[in-house]
Formats: structure tokens, C-alpha cells, sequence
């Protein structure tokens, strides 16, 4: 059944009302659907919000296909994304088999369903050995859920095979943060929090650093279970080439290239309440030049140009039309990071 | 590209960093812990005290320290001068000798390990052939003679420790002329004692443990006098002139033998159980001391009726009809008389007993009668209770000195005014720059005041707020003092008394205003008094408000402890500070947090439930604010109810079964005493440990939440004048920050002084701040204009400070155990921060600002932040810019109440406890150094002859 009808391109309105409009054109007016279209690249994508209604409409040349299915008999994964995602999600499928079979029943359709629990970073600058692992704390009321303790692992030295001191997660607590996205297992050594190598420090004091860093926990850590490797390796062949080494890269704390201090800054702001008054997120007063913070940012960037990769959300600048404001880019590549968690794809 | 630096890297100020900061541990101030053998040199006149851990600590006049360590860590048994010399031999119980030596490098005096040396036998002979129990340090200089188990005596070189074969004095060569009826009863016995002759130094006598004694004439190497003792022997000591000694033994006895050339076997002149007829216990020590006025000195350590007092720690003083056992609270493990030494003297004439006992240092006057005691100029007991909190005070106005002190002096009327004895060489250190304070806060709810200004911890005056509460402590204060007809004489000496009888007393928090003599503390059952300095006693009632700090909290039960019971009326107080308000917290929880503003009269006090301001002028509470988390029961109902730990009801049984021990003194048998208490405790603390190793180490990893337990506990509270509301109006505030990284600002009214009485102050909250990462507030501080901390109340009153820039804009500095943050007031906008859990895995434990000059410079000065983390690292931040300036490892990370009891100065020093009762001192400042610097010069030794100055060398006492 096809319905055609027109929009002012420059003003498109909210996705609510757009979803209105759809309903009212069909005559469907209390059925759940789902909205998709198709995008420049042939691609199958959905409309749910706000942004991704925006880009479908700024994106039309000059139809705007659209395609509109009953919530309850949708297939899920006729939805596609670019190819980058498509790679990512090859890991995540092979890593979390199990959830591959269970999610296509779980209903995605608004924001707060894509909301991220986890993800993993910089799989083109770590050895095929380790894994970063980022654990999104805020706005979920789950527990983190994991728990830490000493032990020994082998390592490679120039001495032969020497006995180190390590720090493992010994023990998920069920519905956790950290066994629900099944990225950390038990026995997983841990080797960096946030970018600091554990490495001679104790069990307390990474105990503490974890908890510093609750709010935006990124965990590199070397995986039990090195099965899944292998996979990753065919995988990354084409990668920036650094993946093949066999020990984690000097680990200056700005190494993260996914750890934009931005994004950090942002979910670690105070609250003040003035007079008893609402309670408010403390700004950021303007920064000065000697901020330390500030330099460290810029350093960041410096360094991870120079190292021959570029952040990822700089790869999709390079995708992104040319017309597309900066801030419209920014907050499509967040939601490429959600979409990478969220969506399933089916090989 | 400069500004890809990395901050610290700039040169000039790397080289300033190296005129501001050092680190160093300068000195330990108190008494050592578990002090296990003590020495004195009668000709340096210095006191050597070693202790189990292998350290050696030299004292002499106050100011003259010294330290030595020994690399093994093994107990030191023994310590001995060598004579007239800057030289001293250790034995410990690896049974290694080390000797050691003053020296003097670039103008003070060193305390060098020279040479060390272990016995050894013939291959295959038992090592109890070579375990040394008896050293003596012959006054040639130039031989040890060693006493062994086996009996025989062994000849060591010196300096060189060459042992000299040939003049070894075998047991077999003693026992050659001893009757055979009497050897054949008792063959191979341990050397006991070993003791020169006091006129003749090629005769010394030696003493075996089973009662034979023997003086070996070391020229003719044989025996020419045979003493046949029948009671086991503990040790000997020479009368003056050589014509008679004695001995004392295991069954409590003494006994005196006549030296002569006609007879070389003689009979006992006087055998003697001193506190006979019933079994005693051994006598270990024994001093003979003549006088001039004929009647002698008989100074024994034991021998008390086994059954009755057999607990007791005692040193009997004889002196013709004058008797008293000295009773001590800890074990004693030496003593010795301080008397003439002048080798020309006739008589010893005694002027002083200096006994170290396990937990202090006692020292007795025998000169003033009544012989009381001395008060030490160092050596203090700083856990006569046990510490709870301390507070410095640096810069003391010299009115506000004086006056603690005339306080102190009327404490102190019953102590000797004898100078003190111990007095060998010469402090040249620097007269301490400034007048310093340090308060501790005790279990028993006193507070101490030492004067904290040079090397020696001196205490000046004993605050007790026991008072001004009802306690069922009291009345058995006389229990000690006793009738004329009391047999033994025990008089209790002393200050060591670690039993608190109440709990709740003890001291938590304390603050003292400097410039005006208000002092403020508080307890562990939610006491908080404010005090006044008074020159004179006054008997007055003390005002008493309640602080309700749970408002309108439903449902809730408290299962801690109950609040304390008051006086009713007036109390007498002696001079000194005299408490006039008394505010309880109800519920009465340990308070956690204390100001006072001394300008305004306000106190501010804070407990795991809330805090609250009361105006001490008007004596009226101003407003009690509640932080505690509905949902948080572990917080309402008392921590102490629920995690009452086993040690602590451990120890209150014994303390429980001492008490009634004191109070039926004639009740036969027992067990218990404060030893057998402290091995108790020792051996609950390993359990405890291995118990903690068995259980899987694991951690659990979780963000903080609001719901946490004791998120509501007041951490730190905080006086500021600021632009709390508008940038153009500055007012009193009042700032509070709690363990659930929330920070409260009240906005005050303080009426105009002219008015103070007649209008109400006024609170008004303003903001309040919640820090995401919810960490434990641990500082609030506010910086001027100039990014400089304001300045403390009445500071600027008094031209002691500038003062503050309030045209520029104020900044606030929110220390969390995590991060130290900077916001912009009045309105709030986060500005700066600095994190530290987040990159180094370490927390804030103790955070102070500190001021530190220039070592090159005069005229340059700058705020710094020191902090404490819990790994025991101390690192110093920069302010305002927040920048980590340097690290230094101060304290072990395992060492935890070492990290709690720190306390820095506003000058960048600080102390912490290494032992319950020893400070270490540090700083971290190049200006201000506070450190034993002395000079020991060796007397000019008159006569060449080699009588010298006998038995004042401490010999060989054996401890049982």
C-alpha cells in the first residue's frame, strides 16, 4: 500500500509530529509502527527520533522513501547500517552469541531503548589479545556489578616466562552492568582503568580507581577465553596495522582515542541547589588558558593524529554529506555508537 | 608549541620547588615502644635505652638525642658504656654484639654501629656454649669479659672484638678449688654477673646462676675467693670500697659477704628476705649505696610476696627506718642510680633513681625527702591514655604561652624541683623559631598541651573534662595512698594508666583559637564544650543546651551508647581552661566535626546525623541541620552497637578483672596483669590477621549512591567570610561537607559587637552543592582575590595577617577523598580540578594548607596545599592553579593509625604516630626544620690511673 505526499524540506517538524502524520495518511491512527527509509547508500534505515527524522529529510534527493511496518510483525533486521557499523557488530555477534538469539524480540523503537551500556573501544590500537571495554553508568539504575581480586599471570619477558602480581574479576553479580553486556567474564585480568596501567598497584587502589571512574568505566582487560580471537583477526586485517603487537601500546594516559574529554566532562557534572531552590548542574566556569584539562584535550588529539588512526567520530565526518552542520555530525556519531550496540545484524 | 607542554616542567619554577620543599624525618618524640634494655654512662652522663624492634635511643641534657638502628631488628638485651669513652657495646638476641660510637661530623655529634661480632665455639660445641649472659666492660678499655651459658668467660679485644683465647676463664678452672661437696651439687652453670672491683681492676667477681660466687684475680688467672651461696643468684653489686658485696637471689633474698685477705671462704655476714616470711619473689637487681651519714641505700627491684603481690612491678627503696616499694603500672625492665662519681669520693651519696618501665620513664628524687618524682623533660608517655585525636597550633602568642604554662606549673607541685640528672652533652641547635602547640585529645577524656616548638615534647598542662560529668569512676582515687601500718609500702608512680573507666569521655575533635584562649572539644558521646582560659580556680555552673540534630526523623531507635550524665550546679576547676558551655548532640554520636570562630562566638559541631551552629556568647543554639539519609539505619542506630568489635570487649573484660583485683589487694592468686593483657591483645590481633588472610581477598566494584550508609556523616565544617549570595555583599557562612560528597553553605547574621547580646545570629541555608562522583568531603576552604586561603578569625585582629582581598572574586576549593575541585562564588561554576583516585588509585586521608618560605630567600612565601593519601605518600599542591608540585613516601600504607593520627602545621611540618606513644616528626619545608642537633665532648680523664669511676657501669642484669 503506498501513500505519497509532500514536506517543506526546510522546516520537517518534530518526529512526533511527522509519526502523526503517517498515522493520519494511512488511516492507522492506534496501531505501533515502525518507521524506516532509505538513505543515500541504498541502506535501510529507521526513523524514531527527532535527529535520524531530520537527516532523512535533509538527505532526500528528492524523494524521501519511506517505509512503514506494524510494530509487532517487524523484521528487525532488515534494518542496515553503513558498512563501518556492519564490522563492529560482526564482533559484537560473534562475542555475544547468545544475545544475538534473544535481542531480535526486544522492541527498539525510542531513544530511551537505545540508551548505551557498553561498548568497545579502540579495537584498532589494542593487541588481538585485549579488549577495552567501556561500562555506561549513568542514566541506568543497574549496579556495575563486578568484583575484583589479586592474582598471578604469566607474562613474556626477556627472562623467559615470568610470574607477575595481577588484579582479575572474579565474580559478576547477576543482572549487573558488567554481566549484562557479557563483554567481561570472570577471570578476565584487568590491565588498564580509564587508561592507567594497573600494573604495580594494589588491589585497593584499583578498587578505588574504579570507583573514581564509575561514572564512565573503561576497562582494558585481557579476556579469559582467547577463543574469540581468532574471529577478530581476519577481521582486522585491513585496521591501522598497530593490532598485531604484542603488548599494549606505551600507555600514557591519553591514549583512549575514544575518551573524549568532552563526553567525560559532561556526565560528571555537580549539582547545586541555590536557596533551596531546583537543583542544578554546576556550568563550567570559562576555561583558562593553564587549565589543565584544557591541554591535556588538545594533547590528546595531537597525539592520536600522529599515530596514524583517526577517532572514529572523525571517520564519519568524512562519511557525512558535506551540507551537514558540525553539531548535527556530533550527535549522529553518538548515536552511530548506539545504533553499534543496539541493532543486530544478521550475517 | 610551548603550550603542549606539560605543566611542572617549567624551569624556574622546578628550581624554586627545590628552595621550598624537602622532606625529612627529624625526630621521634615521646617514649619508645617496648623499651627492652636501658644503660647509662655515669661519665657522659647519657641514658641509652634500646628497644625490641633493634633501635638504641641516647638522651642526655633535653635537646641532646640521639638514634641508632641496628640492621637485624632483634631485640636489644643489654646495653653497656664503654668506660670513659664516647663508645658503647648492644647485645641482642641473636646473640651479636655491635659496637657503637659518638663521633663528631661537621660540628655535632653522630651515633655510628662500628664493628659487630657474634661468639664463636669450638666446631660442634652446643650454642648454648657461646650465648653470651653477662657482659662486663673492663675499665682498661680495652677487654669485654663475656659470660656464658656454659659458664665460661670469654676475653674480647676491643675496639677489634678478637677474642683472646688464651686468657679465657673456664667453669672447669673456677670449680678447681671449690669443695668438692659443694661442686658436685652444682656443676655447669650460666655466668649470672660479672663485676669489677671497685679498687682493684685485675679482680672481678662472677657470679654463677646456681649461688656460687668466685673473685678471680685475672693477673694470677685463679680463683682466691670462694663464696658458697645455696639460693639461686640473680646479681651482685660491690659496696664502694671494695670490703664487702652483695648478692641477691631468686627466693626474694639478699645477702652481704665480707671481702678480706685472711679468710677465702667466708660465711654470709647477713642474709635477708625483705618482704618475708611468706615466699617472695626473686630479687633481679640490687644497688648498696653509701651515704655520709652512714645509714645506706638499699635499692632492690622484686621481691614481693609471691602470693599477694606477686603482680605487682615494684623497686624497694631502704634508707635506715624510711621504706618504700615504688609501684609501677607496666613491667619494669631496668633501673639505676644516678651518684657521685668522682672516683675520690668516699661515699656514693644517691641523688636519683631512673627506672624505665615498659610503658614510661620514672625518675625519683632521693635527695628531697618524701622522695618524689622528677619530671622528665622528654621521654613523655603520650599514651599514658590512649590517644584519640590530636591538633597543632603553631605561632603561639607568648601571653596566651605563659599563661598555659602557669596553669601547668600549678599541676606539676608535687613533682621534684631537682634539675635534671641526666644532663651529659650540649644542645647547639637553633632555638626554635616559633612557639608551637600540640594538643592530643586521650581515651579518659583529658587533653595534653606539649610544647611542640623544639626537639623535646615537653607536656605543659593536663586539661580533664571528666568534670563536668557524672562518671562511676571516681571515688577510688585514695585507693593507693596508704596508712602507716600498710605493709609493703607500695606507692603507686607513675602516669601510665591506659584503662579508660568511660569510653564516651574520650576526646574526638579539638580547636583552639590562638589569639583569644577559646578552646572548644568534643567526645565520642556527642559532647561539645567550649572553653575559656582562666588564671585562677573558679567554681561556676557549666550552661548546658541539647542539640537535637535529628529534627523530625520518624521511626528511629538509637542502639549506641547513652549520652553522659551531667553535674548538677557548680563545679570547681582549677586554673586553665575552664569549660563554661556544654552542647550534647542528641543522638549522642561520636562527633565528627568541629569549628569554632572565635570572632563571631559560634561553635559548629558535626555527627554521623547532621550538624548544627550554636552561639556560645548568648549561649543559644542557631540552627541544627539533619543530613542523614532516611533510608540509612546503620547511621541511626550507632555504628558502636553493631560492629562492637571482640578486641574491645576483650580488653574491658580484662580491664575488668584488673579493677577488681586493685580493689581486693589481699585476694591470693590471680592472673592477668598488664602484660599477660598485652600478649592477649597481641595474640587476638594475629588471629584476627590470619583470619583476614583466609578469606577470599576480593573487591567489590560499585558507584557510590545516595543510599549508602553514613553518606549523612559531617566530615569537615568550615568559617568563612565570602560572597556566598551576590558579588557585591560578603557575609558569615557557615560551610559543611559530609561522606556523601554533599557540601552545605549557610548564609550567617552576626550581629554588630555593639549589639551582640541583644539580637539573635541568624542562619539561612544558601546552597547546597552534591559532587557526582559523591566521595567524602574532607576540606572546605575559601580563597581570596588573590587565590590566597582567608585568613583564620581574629588573625587579621591581631596584624598577624593581611587581610583579605575582598574586591577581587572569591574562590571555593572542595577537597573530596577523590578530587580537590575549585568553583567560583557567589555563583557556582566549577573551575578547576584535580583528580586523584581517578589516575593514581590513591584518596585524600589529611589535607591542611601550609605555608612555605624560601631556604634562599627571605622575602618569599607561598600557600600550598599538603595532603595525606591513604598510601601514605604526601604530596603538595599547589594553589590556586591546583598543580601537583611534589611526592614524597612519608608513611607505610599498611601502617593505618600512623596515616589517621597525622597532624600538619600551618608551616609544613607535621607529625604522626609510629607507635602508640612515639610521634615521628617531619617536614617538608627547607626553613622550617626542627631536628636534634648536639655535641657529646669525651671529659678530660684526670687521673691516668686505671680506678675510675666503678660501679656506676651499668653490668649485666639478667632479665627473667
Amino acid at each position: 500500500e503506498f501513500r505519497r505526499f509532500s514536506l517543506e524540506r526546510s522546516k520537517p517538524g518534530k518526529f512526533e509530529e511527522f509519526y502523526g502524520l503517517l498515522q493520519h495518511v494511512h488511516k492507522i491512527p492506534n496501531v505501533d509502527v515502525l518507521v524506516g527509509y532509505t538513505d543515500i547508500h541504498g541502506d535501510l534505515l529507521p526513523i524514531n527520533n527527532d535527529d535520524n527524522y531530520h537527516k532523512a529529510v535533509s538527505t532526500a534527493n528528492p524523494l524521501l522513501r519511506i517505509f512503514i511496518q506494524r510494530k509487532e510483525d517487524a523484521d528487525y533486521s532488515a534494518f542496515g547500517t553503513d558498512t563501518m557499523t556492519r564490522k563492529k557488530n560482526v564482533l559484537s555477534n560473534v562475542l555475544r552469541p547468545d544475545n544475538h538469539k534473544k535481542k531480535p524480540h526486544i522492541v527498539i523503537s525510542m531513544p530511551q531503548d537505545f540508551r548505551p551500556v557498553s561498548s568497545i573501544i579502540d579495537v584498532d590500537i589494542l593487541p588481538e589479545t585485549h579488549r577495552r571495554v567501556r561500562l555506561y553508568k549513568y542514566g541506568t539504575d543497574k549496579p556495575l556489578g563486578f568484583y575484583i581480586r589479586d592474582g598471578s599471570s604469566v607474562r613474556v619477558t626477556p627472562h623467559g616466562l615470568e610470574k607477575v602480581p595481577g588484579i582479575f574479576i572474579s565474580r559478576l553479580v547477576p543482572g549487573g552492568l558488567a554481566q549484562s553486556t557479557g563483554l567481561l567474564a570472570v577471570n578476565d585480568e584487568v590491565l588498564e582503568v580509564n587508561g592507567i596501567e594497573v600494573s604495580g598497584k594494589s588491589l585497593d587502589q584499583v578498587t578505588d580507581m574504579m570507583i573514581a571512574n564509575s561514572r564512565n568505566l573503561i576497562i582494558t582487560v585481557r579476556p579469559a577465553n582467547q577463543r574469540n580471537n581468532v574471529v577478530r583477526n581476519s577481521r582486522t586485517s585491513g585496521s591501522s596495522g598497530q593490532s598485531t603487537e604484542s603488548s599494549l601500546p606505551s600507555s600514557t594516559p591519553n591514549i583512549l582515542a575514544n575518551f573524549l574529554q568532552g563526553e567525560e566532562e559532561s556526565d560528571e557534572e555537580d549539582i547545586i541547589i541555590e536557596d533551596s531552590g531546583e537543583p542544578q548542574q554546576i556550568p563550567k566556569a570559562a576555561p583558562t588558558s593553564e587549565s589543565l584539562e584544557s591541554l591535556t584535550q588538545i594533547e590528546l588529539l595531537h597525539e592520536s593524529t600522529q599515530n596514524g588512526f583517526l577517532p572514529s567520530s572523525e571517520v564519519n565526518l568524512n562519511h557525512s554529506a558535506g551540507s551537514i552542520s558540525m553539531e548535527y555530525e556530533a550527535q549522529d556519531s553518538d548515536h552511530k555508537s548506539l545504533e553499534e550496540d543496539g541493532t543486530i545484524i544478521t550475517l | 608549541m610551548r603550550r603542549f607542554l606539560r605543566p611542572g616542567h617549567d624551569p624556574v619554577r622546578e628550581r624554586l620547588k627545590r628552595d621550598l620543599f624537602q622532606f625529612n624525618k627529624t625526630v621521634e618524640h615521646g617514649f619508645p615502644h617496648q623499651p627492652s634494655a636501658l644503660g647509662y654512662s655515669p661519665f657522659l652522663h647519657l641514658m641509652a635505652i634500646g628497644t625490641r624492634s633493634g633501635a638504641i635511643k641516647l638522651y642526655g641534657a633535653p635537646g641532646v638525642e640521639f638514634m641508632g638502628l641496628h640492621e637485624e631488628n632483634n631485640t636489644v638485651m643489654q646495653i653497656h658504656f664503654i668506660p670513659d669513652q664516647c663508645q658503647l657495646v648492644t647485645l641482642l638476641d641473636d646473640n651479636s654484639l655491635h659496637l657503637w660510637s659518638l663521633k663528631q661530623h661537621s660540628g655535632a655529634s653522630e651515633l655510628r654501629e662500628e664493628h659487630r661480632f657474634t661468639l664463636k665455639g669450638p666446631p660442634g660445641s652446643p650454642p648454648s656454649a657461646t650465648q653470651i649472659t653477662a657482659v662486663l666492660p673492663h675499665s682498661s678499655r680495652e677487654v669485654l669479659y663475656l659470660g656464658t651459658e656454659s659458664g665460661n668467660i670469654f676475653v674480647v679485644e676491643l675496639p677489634s672484638f678478637r677474642v683472646l683465647e688464651d686468657r679465657t676463664i673456664t667453669s672447669e678452672a673456677v670449680l678447681q678449688r671449690v669443695p668438692e661437696k659443694y661442686c658436685n651439687r652444682r656443676s655447669c652453670e650460666l655466668v649470672e654477673a660479672l663485676r669489677e672491683h671497685p679498687k682493684n681492676p685485675d679482680q672481678i667477681l662472677i657470679g654463677y646462676s646456681r649461688g656460687l660466687i668466685v673473685l678471680w684475680d685475672l693477673q694470677n688467672n685463679k680463683a682466691t675467693h670462694h663464696f658458697l651461696g645455696s639460693q639461686q643468684l640473680e646479681n651482685l653489686y660491690w659496696q664502694r670500697d671494695g670490703s664487702k658485696f652483695i648478692s641477691c637471689h631468686y627466693d626474694g633474698s639478699y645477702t652481704q659477704w665480707p671481702v678480706s685477705s685472711d679468710n677465702r671462704q667466708p660465711e654470709p655476714l647477713e642474709n635477708l628476705v625483705p618482704y618475708g616470711p611468706f615466699p617472695c619473689k626473686a630479687i633481679s637487681k640490687i644497688y648498696w649505696q653509701t651515704t655520709k651519714n652512714g645509714l645506706p641505700y638499699i635499692i632492690f627491684q622484686g621481691g614481693m610476696p609471691r602470693a599477694s603481690y606477686g603482680d605487682r612491678h615494684s623497686i624497694s627503696v631502704v634508707h635506715g627506718s624510711q621504706q618504700t616499694a615504688f609501684d609501677f603500672t607496666s613491667r619494669v625492665i631496668d633501673f639505676f642510680i644516678i651518684f657521685g662519681s668522682e672516683p675520690t669520693a668516699e661515699f656514693d651519696d644517691p641523688s636519683a633513681m631512673v627506672v624505665l618501665a615498659e610503658e614510661e620513664l620514672v625518675v625519683i628524687d632521693l635527695k628531697t625527702a618524701g622522695w618524689p618524682a622528677v619530671h622528665p623533660p622528654y621521654l613523655a608517655s603520650l599514651h599514658c591514655s590512649a590517644i584519640t585525636c590530636s591538633h597543632h597550633v603553631s605561632n603561639i602568642p607568648l601571653k596566651l604561652w605563659e599563661r598555659i604554662i602557669s596553669a601547668g606549673s600549678k599541676q606539676n607541685i608535687h613533682y621534684s624541683n631537682m634539675p635534671w640528672p641526666i644532663d651529659g652533652g650540649t644542645n647547639i641547635a637553633p632555638d626554635p623559631p616559633q612557639r608551637d602547640l600540640l594538643l592530643t585529645g586521650h581515651e579518659d577524656g583529658t587533653v595534653r598541651f606539649w610544647d611542640a616548638s623544639g626537639v623535646c615534647l615537653r607536656l605543659l598542662y593536663k586539661l580533664s573534662t571528666v568534670r563536668v560529668f557524672l562518671t562511676d569512676a571516681d571515688p577510688n582515687e585514695n585507693m593507693n595512698t596508704l596508712g602507716e601500718d600498710e605493709w609493703p609500702p607500695l606507692r603507686k608512680v607513675g602516669t601510665f594508666d591506659p584503662y579508660s573507666d568511660d569510653p564516651r569521655l574520650g576526646i574526638q575533635k579539638i580547636y583552639l583559637c590562638k589569639y583569644s584562649g577559646y578552646l572548644t572539644v568534643a567526645g565520642t558521646a556527642g559532647q561539645v564544650l567550649v572553653m575559656e582560659l582562666n588564671d585562677e580556680d573558679a567554681e561556676h555552673v557549666v550552661d548546658h543546651a541539647e542539640a537535637d540534630l535529628l529534627q523530625d526523623q520518624e521511626g528511629y531507635r538509637w542502639k549506641g551508647h547513652e549520652k553522659l550524665k551531667t553535674r548538677d550546679g557548680p563545679v570547681r576547676f582549677e586554673a586553665g581552661f575552664q569549660p563554661f558551655v556544654l552542647v550534647q548532640c542528641q543522638p549522642p554520636a561520636v562527633v565528627t566535626s568541629l569549628a569554632l570562630h572565635s570572632e563571631w562566638k559560634l561553635v559548629a559541631f558535626g555527627t554521623s546525623h547532621g550538624f548544627g551552629l550554636f552561639d556560645y556568647q548568648q549561649k543559644r543554639q542557631v540552627f541544627v541541620k539533619c543530613t542523614l539519609h532516611p533510608s540509612d539505619q546503620l547511621a541511626l542506630e550507632g555504628p558502636l552497637s553493631r560492629v562492637k568489635s571482640l578486641k574491645k570487649s576483650l580488653r574491658q573484660s580484662f580491664r575488668r578483672i584488673r579493677r577488681s583485683r586493685v580493689s581486693s589487694r589481699k585476694r591470693r592468686g590471680g592472673s592477668g596483669n598488664a602484660s599477660e593483657v598485652q600478649e592477649a591483645n597481641a595474640k587476638f590481633d594475629q588471629e584476627a590477621l590470619q583470619e583476614m588472610e583466609l578469606a577470599p581477598v576480593q573487591r567489590k566494584i560499585e558507584a557510590r549512591s545516595a543510599e549508602d550508609s553514613f553518606t549523612g556523616f559531617v566530615r569537615t565544617l568550615y568559617f568563612a567570610d565570602t560572597f556566598l549570595r551576590d558579588s557585591s555583599r560578603h557575609c558569615p557562612s557557615l560551610w559543611a561537607g559530609t561522606n556523601g560528597g554533599t557540601v552545605y553553605a549557610f548564609s550567617l547574621r552576626v550581629p554588630p559587637a555593639e549589639r551582640r547580646m541583644d539580637e539573635p545570629v541568624k542562619a539561612e541555608q544558601a546552597k547546597e552543592i552534591q559532587l557526582m562522583h559523591r566521595a567524602p568531603v574532607v576540606g572546605i576552604l575559601v580563597l581570596d582575590g588573590r587565590g590566597t586561603p582567608l585568613p583564620e578569625p581574629l588573625e587579621v585582629a591581631h596584624d598577624l595577617s593581611k587581610s583579605p582581598d575582598m574586591q577581587g572574586s572569591h574562590q571555593l576549593l572542595v577537597v573530596s577523598e577523590e578530587q580537590l575541585k575549585v568553583f567560583t562564588l557567589p555563583k557556582v561554576s566549577s573551575k578547576l580540578k584535580l583528580k586523584l583516585t581517578a589516575l593514581e588509585g590513591c584518596r585524600v586521608r589529611k589535607v591542611m594548607v601550609a605555608n612555605f618560605g624560601s631556604c634562599k630567600t627571605d622575602d618569599y612565601s607561598e600557600n600550598d596545599l599538603a595532603v595525606l593519601t591513604n598510601l601514605g605518600d604526601i604530596q603538595i599542591i599547589s594553589l590556586p592553579s591546583l598543580k601537583l608540585q611534589i611526592r614524597y613516601p612519608c608513611i607505610r600504607k599498611e601502617d593505618v593509625s600512623g596515616i589517621a593520627s597525622c597532624v600538619f602545621t600551618k608551616y609544613g611540618q607535621g607529625f604522626y604516630l609510629i607507635s602508640p606513644s612515639e610521634f615521628e616528626r617531619f617536614s617538608l619545608s627547607t626553613k622550617w626544620l626542627v631536628e636534634p642537633r648536639c655535641v657529646v665532648d669525651t671529659p678530660e680523664v684526670t687521673s691516668n690511673n686505671h680506678v675510675h669511676n666503678k660501679s656506676g657501669m651499668e653490668n649485666a642484669a639478667r632479665k627473667s
